[in-house]
C-alpha cells in the first residue's frame, strides 16, 4: 500500500498562466477506497483550478464529515482549508467568507453531511446567496459509516447490504431552486469533459453555485439494484446540453454556427458556452429549470448539465453592503475612525 | 488501433528500457532488485548467465542501457546500471559461484569446435558449448586468454585479477588452450578434424594517416595507440616523451592519452576534427580524462607532422566547424583561421580501428563482400561456408564487449543447431514468464515506492596516486551501502502494468491517480490521432501506446508506455484488479535450451 506519491510528474506537463503544473494543485495521496467515485472529482477540482491559474493561496476550501469531506485532503495542499463539524460546513463558511471576501470558497460535502445532518445550514447558505461554491458528492449513502442509506437515495434503490428504500428522495438541485439559489447544476463523476467546464463556471459565479455531483460509492452502493452505480448512472444520464468555458484571458478558440449555442458572459468576464439545450429547456428560467428536473424523474433519467443560472441576484455582501475589504486589512483607523465620525452618526439620529 | 497482444513477448520486453537496449538482453532491474536485497551472489549469476563478464562490464561496459534507462526520461540521470553490476561482481562469495557455475559433462556429445582467438566472443561460445558436452580447442596468439580486453584496456580501468578470474570461470570448464599460436591459414584449420570453427578474431589493426606529409620520417615518434596500449599491456613499453598529442577522439583515444599521462606525460593534449560533443568516446571517458589535467582540443585536422633535423618536433592542424545538412550528414569545413602548430615529443594515433585476415584464403568456400569483410548472416552469425561462423568485432567491425558477447550467444546456437544437423535460421523462441506480483490486497513483492534520490557517484581513487601507477584502478566502486540507494533508484521496468479489459468497470480511478498521466479513457483511432488525444502529450514515438479491447462505453483504455514509474498506483487504486503488476522475465534462449 502506498502512502505517499511518487515525486516524478510527467516531464511535459502544461503551465498554467502562474507557471504552475496540475503538481501544484494537488493533495496528499487518497485513501478513499479504490475506485471512489469522490477521487475523480478532486482530480477534476485540480484540473479545473489549475486550468483557471487561481493562485492556490487565494482559495480556501471547506467541508464537513463523511468520505466526501476527507476529500480536501487530497487536493489544493497549498490552500486554506476547514473541516468542519459534520454538516456544519455552511456556517463556517458563511462565517469565513463574511471575514474575508477576497477568498474563492470551496464547500465540499456529501449528501449526509448535506442533506441530513446540515440540511439546515445548508438551505441558509442557498437562501442568503452565500458566495461560495458548494460540490455535493453525492453517492446516495453514508459512505464513512458503511453504506446505510441517505435522504439523496431514490426509492426503491438498494445498496449492497440493504432493502429498497422506502422512503423518496430529496433532490439536492430541486431543492436549491426552490430556495433561490442562483447557480444550479448537475454532473457525474465519470464524466469530467463535463464535470470540469461546471466547475469553473462554478467558480466564475458571484453567489451560491451548487454543482450536484453523482459519484458512486463502490463499497457500499455500486450494486445492479442501486441507483447511484457507475452502470446505472452511465446509462440513464442526460445532459440538458454541453458547457465549454472560456476563461476570461482566453480568447474564443472554437467556432459555433450562429444559434447553435447560447453564450454567457459570468461575473469575472469569462463566457460560457451553452450548446445543444434541450428542446423548450431554458437555464435561465427558474420554472423551466423545475420542470425539467421534474421531467426527467419522471422518465427515469438522471438530468445533468447547467440547470439553473441567475447572473443578476446580489449576493450576501451586496445585501448586507459589507466593507468593501477583507476584515484583516483593516486598521485601527478604519475601525475607529474618530471621534468626529461618531458625531456625525449622533447627529443623523436626532 | 488494434488490442495490444501483450502474448507477444517483445511487447513488454520493450517496456524494459535497459534489457531491451542491452544486446545480451540482461535482465537488469531484477538483478539489481537482488543488489538491493544484498543477495550479490544471486545477483551476480543473474549476470553471468547472460552476459558472462560481471566484474569486467561492471566496470567497462559501453553501457547501451544507461541512455535508453526510463529514469532519464522523469529524472535527469539513469540508473548506475554498470556500476551495480559491479557491485554484484565486487561482493560474490568465491565459493559460492564456483557451486552454481554450470557443470561440465564428462561424456563428450562427440563434437569438437575450434574458436579462433580468445576474446569475449570466443569465450562466449565456450561458456554456452562446454556444458552441453562439446570439446573445443581455442587458439590466440596472446599469451593468455581476454582478447583486446587483455591487450587493449588498461589495467586502471580494468584490473587483471577481475579480467583473469572471469576468463578462468570458462577455460577451467576444460577449454584446451594453445595460445601464443598465430592461426596464419583457415584452410589449415577446416582440414582438421573440426565440425565447426568460429572467427573470433576482432579488428586488430590501427588505422593510420600514411599520406600526411612527415608520416614516414617520424616513424620513431608517431604510435599506432591500440599497438602501443598492447604493448604497455605486455611492458614493452614503459615510458613515452613529456608532451603528447593524442589524435583522434573514441575510446582508444581517452585510454592512450591517459595510459600517456602514467607513462611520463605531462603535457598530454587529445586533439580531434569533429565537435566534443560527436566525439565517439562516451561521455564519462572524456570526464575522466579531463579529470586527469588532459585538454581536448576539437574541430582540428591534423595537417602535417613537422620535423627538424629528422626529429618529430609538433603537428600542424587546420581549424574547422562541423556543417550539417537536414539528413543529420556531417560536414568538417575549414574555418580560413590561422594553422595551428602544436609541438610535441610523440604522437598516438587513435583514429579507428579495422578488420583484417589475411590469415584466411580466399578459396575455402568463404566469401567476402563490401570493404573486404567476410559475408555473414546477421541472425545467424553463419559464413557462406557453412562451417565457419564469425562474431564479435571480426562480424561487422568493431563494436565492444558486450556486442561481442552477444554475437556469441547466437552463434552458439547456430553451431549447436548446425552440429545436430538441424536448420540454423529456425532460432528458438525467447522464454518469456508473466507473475503477478499481488501479495495482498495492496501488497506487492517488489517495493513500488518511487524514489527521488539523484544518481549516486562512483568514488575515485586519489589523482595523485594513480597518475603515478598504470595498473592502480582508478575507480572504487559503490560499498554496498550507496550501492543500495542507487539500486533503489531503479524503477522496476519489469514489473509490468497489465490491464483485463474485462474486469474494468471505468471508474477512472487509475486515470486520476497516475502521477505521470500516462492512463486515458477514449474514442479508439489510429495511432497518430490517438496520441493527440491522450491525458499528457504522447510524443515520443519510440515508446508503445497499451491499448484495451473495446469497454462498455465503446472506448479503450490507452496506456502510453513513455514515462509510467512502474509506481502499481493504478493497481492499487483500481476497485476490480483489472490492472495488476506482474514481473515479466525475458531470457533470450541459450544453445541446447
Ligand atoms: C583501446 C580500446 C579500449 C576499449 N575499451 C572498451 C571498453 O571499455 N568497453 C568495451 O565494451 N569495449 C572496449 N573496447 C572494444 C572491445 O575490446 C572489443 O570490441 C572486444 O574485445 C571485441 O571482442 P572479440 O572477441 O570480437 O575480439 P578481441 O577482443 O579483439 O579478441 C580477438 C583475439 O583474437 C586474437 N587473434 C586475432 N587474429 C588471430 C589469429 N589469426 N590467430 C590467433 N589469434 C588471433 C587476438 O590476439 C585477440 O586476442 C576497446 C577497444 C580498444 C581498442
Ligand atoms: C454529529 C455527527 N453525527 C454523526 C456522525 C457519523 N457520521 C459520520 S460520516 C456520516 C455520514 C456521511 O455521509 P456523506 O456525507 O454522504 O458522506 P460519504 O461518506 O457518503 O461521502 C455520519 C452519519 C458524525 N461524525 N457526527
Ligand atoms: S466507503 Fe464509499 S464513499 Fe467512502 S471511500 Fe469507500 S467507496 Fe468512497
Ligand atoms: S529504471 Fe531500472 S528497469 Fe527501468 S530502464 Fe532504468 S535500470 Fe532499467
Ligand atoms: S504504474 Fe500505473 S499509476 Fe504508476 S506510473 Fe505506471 S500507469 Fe501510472
Ligand atoms: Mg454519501
Amino acid at each position: 500500500m502506498s502512502f505517499i506519491n511518487p515525486t516524478f510528474r510527467h516531464p511535459e506537463l502544461p503551465v498554467n498562466e502562474l507557471g504552475y503544473t496540475k503538481k501544484d494543485y494537488e493533495g496528499t495521496i487518497s485513501t478513499l477506497c479504490a475506485g471512489c467515485g469522490h477521487d475523480s472529482i478532486s482530480g477534476s477540482i485540480i484540473r479545473a483550478v489549475h486550468e483557471l491559474s487561481i493562485p492556490p493561496h487565494q482559495i480556501a476550501k471547506l467541508s464537513g464529515i463523511g468520505c466526501s469531506s476527507k476529500t480536501p485532503a487530497y487536493f489544493l495542499g497549498n490552500s486554506h482549508g476547514f473541516n468542519a463539524v459534520h454538516g456544519r460546513m455552511p456556517s463556517v463558511a458563511t462565517g469565513a467568507a463574511m471575514a474575508n471576501r477576497d477568498l474563492i470558497y470551496l464547500g465540499v460535502s456529501g449528501d449526509g453531511d448535506t442533506a441530513s445532518i446540515g440540511m439546515g445550514q445548508f438551505t441558509h447558505a442557498i437562501r442568503r446567496n452565500l458566495n461560495m461554491v458548494y460540490i455535493v458528492m453525492n453517492n446516495g449513502c453514508y459512505g464513512l459509516t458503511k453504506g446505510q442509506d441517505s435522504a439523496t437515495a431514490d426509492e426503491g434503490s438498494a445498496s449492497k447490504k440493504g432493502d429498497p428504500n422506502p422512503f423518496s428522495s430529496i433532490d439536492l438541485c430541486a431543492t436549491a431552486l426552490n430556495l433561490g439559489a442562483t447557480f444550479v447544476s448537475r454532473s457525474f463523476s465519470g464524466d469530467k469533459e463535463q464535470l470540469i467546464p461546471l466547475i469553473k463556471a462554478a467558480i466564475s459565479h458571484r453567489g451560491f453555485a451548487l454543482v450536484d455531483v453523482v459519484s458512486p460509492c463502490v463499497t457500499f452502493n455500486n450494486n445492479a439494484a442501486s441507483t447511484k452505480s457507475y452502470e446505472f448512472v452511465r446509462e440513464h444520464a442526460e445532459a440538458t446540453g454541453t458547457v465549454d468555458f472560456v476563461p476570461m484571458r482566453e480568447e474564443i478558440k472554437a467556432h459555433y454556427e450562429p444559434g447553435t449555442s447560447t453564450e454567457v458572459t459570468m461575473h469575472d468576464g469569462s463566457v460560457l458556452h451553452l450548446r445543444k439545450l434541450e428542446e423548450g429547456f431554458d437555464p435561465f428560467d427558474r420554472a423551466s429549470a423545475m420542470s425539467a428536473i421534474a421531467r426527467h424523474r419522471e422518465a427515469g433519467k438522471v438530468m445533468t448539465g447547467l440547470v439553473y443560472l441567475d447572473r443578476t441576484a446580489p449576493d450576501l455582501h451586496e445585501v448586507l453592503d459589507t466593507v468593501h475589504r477583507p476584515l484583516n486589512t483593516l486598521s485601527e483607523s478604519d475601525l475607529c475612525p474618530g471621534n468626529h465620525v461618531l458625531e456625525n452618526i449622533n447627529a443623523s439620529l436626532r | 488501433m488494434n488490442a495490444t497482444d501483450i502474448k507477444n513477448p517483445e511487447y513488454f520486453h520493450k517496456v524494459v528500457d535497459c534489457q531491451w537496449a542491452c544486446p545480451a538482453h540482461t535482465p537488469v532491474p531484477e538483478y539489481i532488485r537482488l543488489i538491493a536485497a544484498g543477495r550479490y551472489d544471486d545477483a551476480y549469476m543473474v549476470n553471468w548467465e547472460s552476459n558472462v563478464f560481471p566484474g569486467i562490464l561492471g566496470r567497462t561496459c559501453d553501457r547501451p542501457c544507461e541512455p535508453a534507462c526510463r529514469r532519464e526520461r522523469v529524472e535527469d540521470e539513469p540508473v548506475a546500471i554498470c556500476r551495480l553490476k559491479r557491485v554484484a561482481a565486487d561482493n560474490k562469495t568465491d565459493s559460492e559461484i564456483d557451486q552454481r557455475l554450470p557443470k561440465v559433462p564428462r561424456r563428450k556429445n562427440g563434437k569438437k569446435i575450434a574458436l579462433i582467438g580468445a576474446g569475449p566472443a570466443s569465450l562466449t561460445v565456450a561458456r554456452d558449448l562446454m556444458p552441453l558436452g562439446y570439446e573445443i580447442d581455442m587458439y590466440d596468439e596472446q599469451l593468455e586468454g581476454g582478447g583486446m580486453m587483455l591487450s587493449q584496456i588498461p589495467a586502471f580501468r580494468l584490473p587483471i585479477e577481475v579480467l583473469r578470474q572471469e576468463v578462468n570461470y570458462i577455460l577451467d570448464m576444460g577449454v584446451v588452450t594453445t595460445f601464443n599460436h598465430y592461426v596464419d591459414s583457415l584452410k589449415g584449420m577446416l582440414e582438421q578434424d573440426y565440425d565447426a570453427v568460429f572467427v573470433g578474431t576482432g579488428a586488430p589493426r590501427g588505422k593510420d594517416l600514411p599520406k600526411l606529409p612527415g608520416r614516414q620520417e617520424a616513424e620513431a615518434n608517431i604510435h599506432i595507440g591500440i599497438d602501443w596500449l598492447a604493448n604497455v599491456a605486455f611492458e614493452h613499453t614503459a615510458s613515452i616523451g613529456k608532451r603528447v598529442l593524442v589524435l583522434g577522439g573514441g575510446n582508444t583515444a581517452m585510454d592512450c592519452c591517459r595510459t600517456a599521462r602514467r607513462l611520463g606525460g605531462e603535457d598530454v593534449r587529445v586533439v580531434v576534427r569533429s565537435p566534443f560533443a560527436d566525439m565517439k568516446a562516451s561521455p564519462w571517458e572524456k570526464e575522466d580524462a579531463m579529470h586527469e589535467d588532459i585538454p581536448i582540443y576539437d574541430n582540428h585536422v591534423p595537417k602535417e607532422f613537422v620535423l627538424e633535423d629528422g626529429r618529430l618536433q609538433g603537428v600542424v592542424f587546420e581549424k574547422v566547424e562541423a556543417v550539417y545538412d537536414e539528413d543529420g550528414g556531417r560536414e568538417l569545413v575549414p574555418t580560413g583561421e590561422d594553422l595551428v602548430f602544436m609541438p610535441c615529443d610523440d604522437v598516438l594515433m587513435a583514429i579507428g580501428q579495422e578488420n583484417s585476415f589475411p590469415w584466411i584464403e580466399r578459396d575455402v568456400g568463404l566469401a567476402f563482400g563490401k570493404w573486404d569483410m567476410p559475408v555473414v548472416d546477421e541472425v545467424t552469425f553463419q559464413s557462406t561456408n557453412p562451417r565457419v561462423f564469425f562474431g564479435g568485432d571480426s562480424a561487422f567491425g568493431p563494436e565492444n564487449i558486450i556486442t561481442a558477447v552477444a554475437h556469441g550467444h547466437q552463434a552458439a546456437i547456430s553451431i549447436d543447431l548446425y552440429c545436430s544437423g538441424k536448420d540454423v535460421s529456425q532460432r528458438p523462441p525467447p522464454q518469456a514468464n508473466l507473475l503477478t506480483q499481488k501479495m495482498g490486497v495492496h501488497e506487492w513483492s517488489y517495493d513500488n515506492r518511487v524514489e527521488g534520490d539523484e544518481r549516486y557517484l562512483v568514488p575515485q581513487a586519489d589523482k595523485k596516486r594513480t597518475l603515478k601507477d598504470r595498473k592502480l584502478e582508478v575507480e572504487l566502486g559503490f560499498d554496498v551501502e550507496t550501492a543500495f540507494y542507487e539500486a533503489q533508484r531503479c524503477l522496476n521496468c519489469d514489473v509490468q502494468t497489465v490491464f483485463d479489459t474485462p474486469k474494468c468497470i471505468e471508474c477512472d480511478a487509475c486515470v486520476d491517480i497516475c502521477p505521470t498521466d500516462c492512463i486515458s479513457f477514449t474514442a479508439n483511432g489510429e495511432e497518430q490521432d490517438l496520441r493527440q488525444r491522450l491525458s499528457a502529450p504522447a510524443g515520443n514515438l519510440a515508446q508503445d501506446l497499451y491499448v484495451s479491447d473495446q469497454l462498455p462505453t465503446r472506448r479503450v483504455m490507452v496506456k502510453d508506455e513513455n514515462v509510467c514509474l512502474h509506481c502499481g498506483l493504478c493497481a492499487e487504486r483500481c476497485p476490480t484488479a483489472a490492472w495488476d503488476m506482474q514481473k515479466f522475465l525475458y531470457g533470450v534462449t541459450k544453445a541446447g535450451a
